[in-house]
Formats: C-alpha cells, sequence, structure tokens
C-alpha cells in the first residue's frame, strides 16, 4: 500500500478484498493453512510450510498456503487445516506435505493417516467437530490460526480497522467509553479492573500528553495466551491500542513486550510498518480523521515484577522495575507523570469486535459478573495441553476433561493451578464450579493472566509451592519487606517440610506469614505470592502434615522423603546397586539378595537408576 | 583478555545516537549491545555511560535488575532449560540434571573446552513440548534424559 488510507479508500479495499476472496472459493481454491506459532514452528513446522509451498508448486494446484497463527492443539502439531472442506490434520511432519498435496488437495481425498479422528476419514467435515474445539468460543483467538498475521490485507479482509472506523467516526470520545462499560469488560491481566472505568479516570484528567501502554510482559511461568494472540493477530492490538487513544485523549502508545518472545516482536514490528506505511499510524489526520496516534515498542529484560503497573512503567521509563505506591494511579499519573491507561494484550484484543458488533452482544456471554470469553494455556498433566478459549462461567471439570481430554496414563486428577504464582491450587471438590472472577476468589485463587496447570497424583503439593515460592522469592524486587523476608522465610519451611525436617508449629508459623505479606506487601507480587502456600495449607494439609509427622511424601516427589527398598522376590544379586551406591549402604553377596541399610542411604536414586530388574522400590 | 578486546562496533554507535535523544533509552541500548556481544563487557558498558551521560552505578543497577542480561560470556553454544511450571512437572528439573552429568559443569557455568554453557529461563512458552530445552534458538521439545547426548553432539565442533 503506497498511499495514505482514507476511509472511503479502506472500505473500498476491504470490499475489494472480500470480493476477490468470493471469486477465489467459487472458484474452487483450497487453503491449506500451516499453524505458525512457536511450539508448531519449533517442532517442524516451518520446514513443511516450505515443503508445502513447494509441492503445490509443482502439481500447480489451485491453492493457497497460509501461515497463520496459533491454533491452539499444541499437543498435537505441527498442525495443518483445510478449507473449505474443514479437514483438520495433526502431527504432520515435512515429508507429509507431499501427500496432503497429491492427495487431498489435487486428488480431493483426505490423507486418512494424518486427522485426528482416523475414524472420519469419510466424513472429511471434522474440524469443529473434535472434542478439543467444541467447547470453546474463540473471540479473543479470532484470527488466529485463520490469516496471515504478516499481512495487513489478511486483516483488513477479515473485519480489520473496521472498529477504528466506527470510533472515529461514528462515536465520540465519551460514547465509546461507554461502550465498553456496558459490555463490562474487565481487565485480563489478572486483577479484573473494569477497563472502561480505567479509560473514563484517564479520561477526565486534562494533559498535554497522554499515553496508551500494552503489557505484554507475559511473565507467569506456564502461560503463553498474550504470545500467541500477539503472534497471530498483531494488528488487533494496534486497532485497540488506537481506539482507546480516542477514547482517552492519548496521541501515544508503547508496547512493553518481553524479549523473550522474538516472534511476537518480530510480527508487531511488520505490523507496525505496514500500519504506517498505510496512513494508520505515525501521522496526523488518521483515516482521514482528525485524530493522530503513534506506537513504539519497548523490551522488557526478563523482570516478572515488571508486569505489575507501576514498575512496568518504571522500566519503559529506563530504570529498575521496582512498584511505587498507589495512588497516585497511573490512569492519573502514570508515564512520565502523564495520564497512562495500561492494558493486557488479552483485554486489547476483546475491544475491535466490541466496538464493532456492540456491548450487548458481548455482555450476553459469561456470568453476571464476568463478560465475555477468557483464554487459557492449558498445560501440564493433560492428554490435550495447548492454547483455548472459553466462555466464561465454564467448569474445571469441563475444561480438563472434555476439552483437555482428562489425565494422561490412567492416572487420577489432584489439583489445578490458574494465576500461577498468584494463584492457589485447586482441589477435586470444585471441579463442577462456574469460572469467573468471584467464584475463583472464594477458594482462594485467581482468574490471572490465564495459566492452567493441571497436576495428577505423582506431583507433591509441597514440592509445587516450594516451586512457586522459588520463583517469586527470586523475582522479588526487594523494595518492601514482608514480600522480601516473609517469602524467603515461607521458602526455607518448605524446603524444611520437604526435607522431613518440619515441625507442627510451622503450620501455623507459615498461615501467620501468609496473612502478613497479602495485608503489608506494597504490589500484587508481594499481595499474592503466598496464595499457594495458604491453599495448600487450606486444601492439602493432609498431605503437609504426611510431610511433617510421618516424615513421607505421599507423591514419592520429595527425595529426602522417599525410602529406597530391595524386592526381595525380583532381586537376583547381580551387585550392579552395591557398586554404584556412594554411601556404601547397600550389603549383599554375588547371587543373594541384597538390602538398603537405611541409617546410610543418602537418596540419590542412582541404584533405583541403575537396576535393570526394577527390584528397586521407592516406598 | 577477550572481555577487553571489546569495543563499541559503529552500528551499535549508530544505534545510540539514534535512541540518545528518546528518554527512557537505556534499557533498549543495553539490548542492542547484549545482542551484539552476547553478555555485557565491561569495556563497553564504560563508553555507553560517557555516550548516554548516565552514571555507571545507574547502568549496572538495571543490569543487575534484570534477568535477560549477562555479565558474563556465555559459551559457543548457550543451552536454555525450561524450568516454567509445565516443563518443571515433566521432569524439567530431571533434564538439568542430566545435562550437568553430561557437560560436567553446572548452570550458568561455561565448559572447559568454551562449547557450551546452560543457564535456567522461566517459560518459553511451548508447554505443550514440556520439556523444552533451547540451543542457540533452536527448540527441542519432549526431552528426555536419553535423547539429549543426541542433541548435543548436533552442536559440538566435529
Amino acid at each position: 500500500m503506497s498511499e495514505k488510507l482514507t476511509r472511503e479508500s479502506l472500505d473500498a479495499l476491504r470490499a475489494k478484498l472480500t470480493a476477490a476472496n468470493k471469486a477465489d472459493a467459487e472458484g474452487g481454491k483450497q487453503y491449506l493453512l500451516v499453524c505458525g506459532g512457536t511450539a508448531c514452528d519449533s517442532n517442524g513446522g516451518q520446514a513443511l510450510y516450505a515443503q508445502l509451498k513447494q509441492a503445490a508448486e509443482y502439481a500447480k494446484a489451485n491453492v493457497s498456503i497460509v501461515r497463520t497463527g496459533c491454533m491452539g492443539f499444541c499437543e498435537r502439531g505441527p498442525i495443518v487445516k483445510v478449507l473449505p472442506s474443514d479437514t483438520f490434520y495433526v502431527d504432520v511432519k515435512p515429508e507429509d506435505a507431499a501427500a496432503i498435496v497429491n492427495e487431498h488437495i489435487v486428488g480431493g481425498k483426505p490423507v486418512a493417516r494424518l486427522l485426528y479422528d482416523k475414524s472420519q476419514a469419510e466424513a472429511g467435515h471434522e474440524g469443529q467437530d473434535i472434542d478439543f474445539y467444541a467447547k470453546q468460543q474463540r473471540i479473543v483467538l479470532r484470527h488466529c490460526g485463520v490469516i496471515d498475521p504478516e499481512k495487513i490485507e489478511d486483516y483488513i479482509a477479515h473485519d480489520g480497522y473496521l472498529g477504528l472506523e466506527k470510533a472515529l467516526f461514528e462515536m465520540t470520545p465519551e460514547g465509546i467509553i461507554q461502550e465498553v462499560l456496558d459490555s463490562g469488560l474487565r481487565g485480563r491481566g489478572g486483577a479484573g479492573f473494569p477497563t472502561g472505568k480505567k479509560w473514563q479516570f484517564s479520561a477526565a484528567v486534562q494533559a498535554d500528553q497522554k499515553y496508551i501502554v500494552c503489557n505484554a510482559d507475559e511473565g507467569d511461568p506456564g502461560a503463553y495466551m498474550d504470545r500467541s494472540t500477539l503472534e497471530g493477530d498483531p494488528h488487533a492490538i494496534l486497532e485497540a491500542m488506537m481506539i482507546a487513544g480516542r477514547a482517552t485523549g492519548a496521541t501515544k502508545g508503547f508496547i512493553y513486550i518481553r524479549a523473550e518472545y522474538p516472534l511476537a516482536i518480530k510480527r508487531l514490528q511488520i505490523a507496525i510498518a505496514q500500519a504506517r506505511e498505510a496512513g494508520l499510524l505515525g501521522c496526523g489526520n488518521i483515516l482521514g480523521s482528525d485524530f493522530t496516534f503513534d506506537i513504539e515498542l519497548r523490551f522488557g529484560a526478563g523482570a516478572f515484577v515488571c508486569g505489575e503497573e507501576t514498575a512496568l512503567l518504571a522500566s519503559i521509563e529506563g530504570k529498575r522495575g521496582q512498584p511505587t505506591p498507589r495512588p497516585p494511579f497511573p490512569a492519573v499519573k502514570g508515564l512520565w507523570g502523564k495520564p497512562t491507561v495500561i492494558n493486557n494484550v488479552e483485554t486489547l484484543a476483546n475491544i475491535a469486535v466490541i466496538i464493532t458488533k456492540g456491548a450487548k452482544w458481548f455482555s450476553s456471554i459469561g456470568t453476571a459478573t464476568s463478560k465475555g470469553t477468557k483464554v487459557f494455556a492449558l498445560t501440564g498433566k493433560v492428554k490435550n495441553s495447548g492454547l483455548i478459549e472459553v466462555p466464561m462461567g465454564i467448569t474445571l471439570r469441563e475444561i480438563i476433561f472434555d476439552i483437555g481430554g482428562g489425565i494422561p496414563n490412567g492416572r487420577k486428577f489432584k489439583a489445578a493451578q490458574t494465576g500461577g504464582p498468584s494463584g492457589g491450587m485447586i482441589p477435586p471438590e470444585f471441579l463442577d464450579m462456574p469460572i469467573d472472577y468471584e467464584s475463583l476468589a472464594k477458594i482462594g485463587s485467581i482468574v490471572g493472566s490465564g495459566g492452567l496447570i493441571v497436576m495428577d497424583d505423582t506431583d507433591c503439593i509441597v514440592d509445587v509451592a516450594k516451586f512457586y515460592l522459588e520463583f517469586t522469592v527470586d523475582e522479588s524486587c526487594g523494595k518492601c519487606m514482608p514480600c522480601r523476608i516473609g517469602g524467603r522465610a515461607l521458602l526455607n519451611t518448605l524446603t524444611r517440610i520437604s526435607e522431613g525436617k518440619g515441625e507442627l508449629a510451622d503450620i501455623q508459623k507459615m498461615r501467620d506469614i501468609c496473612s502478613a505479606m497479602n495485608r503489608a506487601s506494597l504490589c500484587g507480587l508481594g499481595q499474592t505470592a503466598s496464595n499457594p502456600v495458604s491453599a495448600m495449607l487450606r486444601y492439602f494439609e493432609d498431605e503437609v502434615l504426611a510431610h511433617i509427622r510421618d516424615r513421607r511424601c505421599p507423591a514419592g516427589k520429595c527425595k529426602k522423603l522417599v525410602q529406597y527398598r530391595i524386592n526381595p522376590d525380583k532381586c537376583v544379586g547381580c551387585t550392579m546397586c552395591s557398586r554404584v551406591c556412594p554411601a556404601g549402604a547397600i550389603s549383599g553377596k554375588v547371587k543373594e539378595k541384597h538390602s538398603i541399610d537405611q541409617t546410610k542411604c543418602v537418596k540419590c536414586g542412582q541404584c533405583y537408576n541403575t537396576c535393570k530388574l526394577k527390584a528397586i522400590e521407592i516406598a | 583478555m577477550e572481555q577487553d578486546s571489546a569495543k563499541l562496533t559503529p552500528e551499535l554507535r549508530a544505534f545510540i545516537e539514534e535512541w540518545k535523544p528518546k528518554p527512557g533509552n537505556l534499557i533498549m541500548v543495553l539490548h542492542r549491545v547484549q545482542q551484539t556481544y552476547g553478555y555485557m563487557p565491561r569495556e563497553v558498558v564504560l563508553e555507553l555511560a560517557d555516550l548516554l551521560d548516565t552514571p555507571l552505578a545507574k547502568i549496572y543497577g538495571v543490569i543487575t535488575f534484570y534477568n535477560f542480561f549477562k555479565l558474563k560470556k556465555p559459551g559457543r553454544n548457550l543451552i536454555q532449560v525450561c524450568l516454567g511450571t509445565a516443563c518443571y512437572l515433566k521432569g524439567g528439573d530431571d533434564i538439568m540434571l542430566a545435562l550437568e552429568k553430561e557437560l560436567g559443569v553446572g548452570v550458568n557455568t561455561v565448559t572447559p573446552d568454551g562449547e557450551f554453557s546452560t543457564e535456567a529461563v522461566r517459560c518459553l512458552g511451548c508447554c505443550g513440548l514440556a520439556p523444552v530445552i533451547v540451543i542457540n534458538g533452536e527448540v527441542f521439545g519432549k526431552v528426555t534424559s536419553k535423547t539429549l547426548p543426541g542433541i548435543l553432539d548436533k552442536f559440538r565442533t566435529k
């Protein structure tokens, strides 16, 4: 696009692109959508894309091969989807490219061995029927896996920048804010603050300069919703930031993104350059209106605390990312002292569609207090891990068992963790509770940014709590005392318990520390860092007591509490174990049953790993 | 010493000039330094303090605050082991131990031949492939202690 777009020329372009797509479809053109998310990409997806292109060219097939954003079904990647037949191929290898092109695209017969459900080979129509997608509703991820994120034309053809048009020419700034307020959209970064209210606060302040900041510093370990959204639909974020700028009177935006996300950065850079070239960014009179806006990227540098608003702003200003007390809230006094609205990626991804489809439509989805959908990164001990988007109010059971396919290897569900290090473990008794902001808060967890980690009965709750505390202790900025010292004290206690040196008094001590951290810490990190421990004490006290009283780890995970024993029925006296034992704890002669002296055993596990007959058992 | 020979490249100097007038430039400049050298050579940081007219203590304050910035030169091949929650639950810590055994050095240390160094990272966002390691930007999923030596061999200088 060489010339600056106006509203009229953008509409004309959209109409032209839509007509061209329609003509292609009528002409029998097929589409091969190849997932280009990080997981599929790194699993052979890049080579697969190249091979498909080559095969299609060779076969002179009437097919368009599109590299899209994440399709979500990461467990079975790389994924290839064929349209219009809606055929869904999983675990596709680069060497399968020729088969897909020759047998399916040219020959018209699906490649049965690559189908998700091979029994449906004849049916052909199965894209939406597979269990993983049946209960999902994609609003935030509406373009992920559908469009080519590196082409602005693809975005425009799918109603892209239509929301911006409406916001600029048919609505007043107050009207935009009212629409967002009415939609009931709440911040998806964790705290769940109403987005419209945030905008309202900033709009009410008089200032010569205001800012919009997109928080793309997704630091929660085990969560990648924002990255996938940015990789799959970068223009949606730019459009939303512009709409937010129009509503609040801001003319400048920053996207604060993790440096660990190179692909997302690259696609954002491409999108910004394309939008600038089209006259949608970086100039005055955008689309012929009186609106001016520009967006720049700023890289994070691996500090979890920078997900906190005030710390994030300090980092954009080039300083150490330490939080400051609120108020003043950033919406009033933020970046370089100017009013700044900070919205999370997923929050912003909802904006354009709320403007085009209206608040009424959006608020019809979800529960009474939590509207719309939520994207979760479903991972851990679940069969179908991947990226999912579900309406608020869905139950954990539906997510884990219907979408996720249940727990692998026939193990038992033990707990699910939402909200990452700021959330709590949810025990099986709440599997049927509808998920929304209020219900999760009531049981001691949070919706959080969207990590959803499933644990089975081989995972030890003490060990998991310790894992999260190690993380928050490492990431605590050290500015305020409750977080800096409280976190360390909790971690030390958990470590002692996991080594069998816990005392009964530790339980009350941990409860006191949790409460102090929760009430006295300066920022969200410290206030929520104790949540995993609180949840552990609330729902899994028996397991903690087993560690303290019986010096036993029921899950067999805490190494120091594990006892190795030799099963005399299986031992043939090969002496392998006694030879590798570094402590000389194993005695026994050749061809005689061996035994382990528990007082000498250092629990290194070497014998367990060495024994070929599986005669060494964990008790 | 290699550290002393690191000098500002012309590209880096141009980048700094471009960013100098922008407020909040320090972190973006530091990213560029690390991209160029793989770590933060002291010589370069000293020169940076001059060029940006920023106290050295402030620059080091920022470098040491953020996990991403490295003060030590990494090995020729940088191995990143994901210890995000999903990878941890699926045995990421065992991969860490296996690597230590395989390379003979622990985390954040360069092997004596300068070939490898290992670091732990928090979530690379490929949780569906857990446990994951990344070597020089190339992602390897569903790694086990058995497949690990084969992966490392691909990167060893012949």
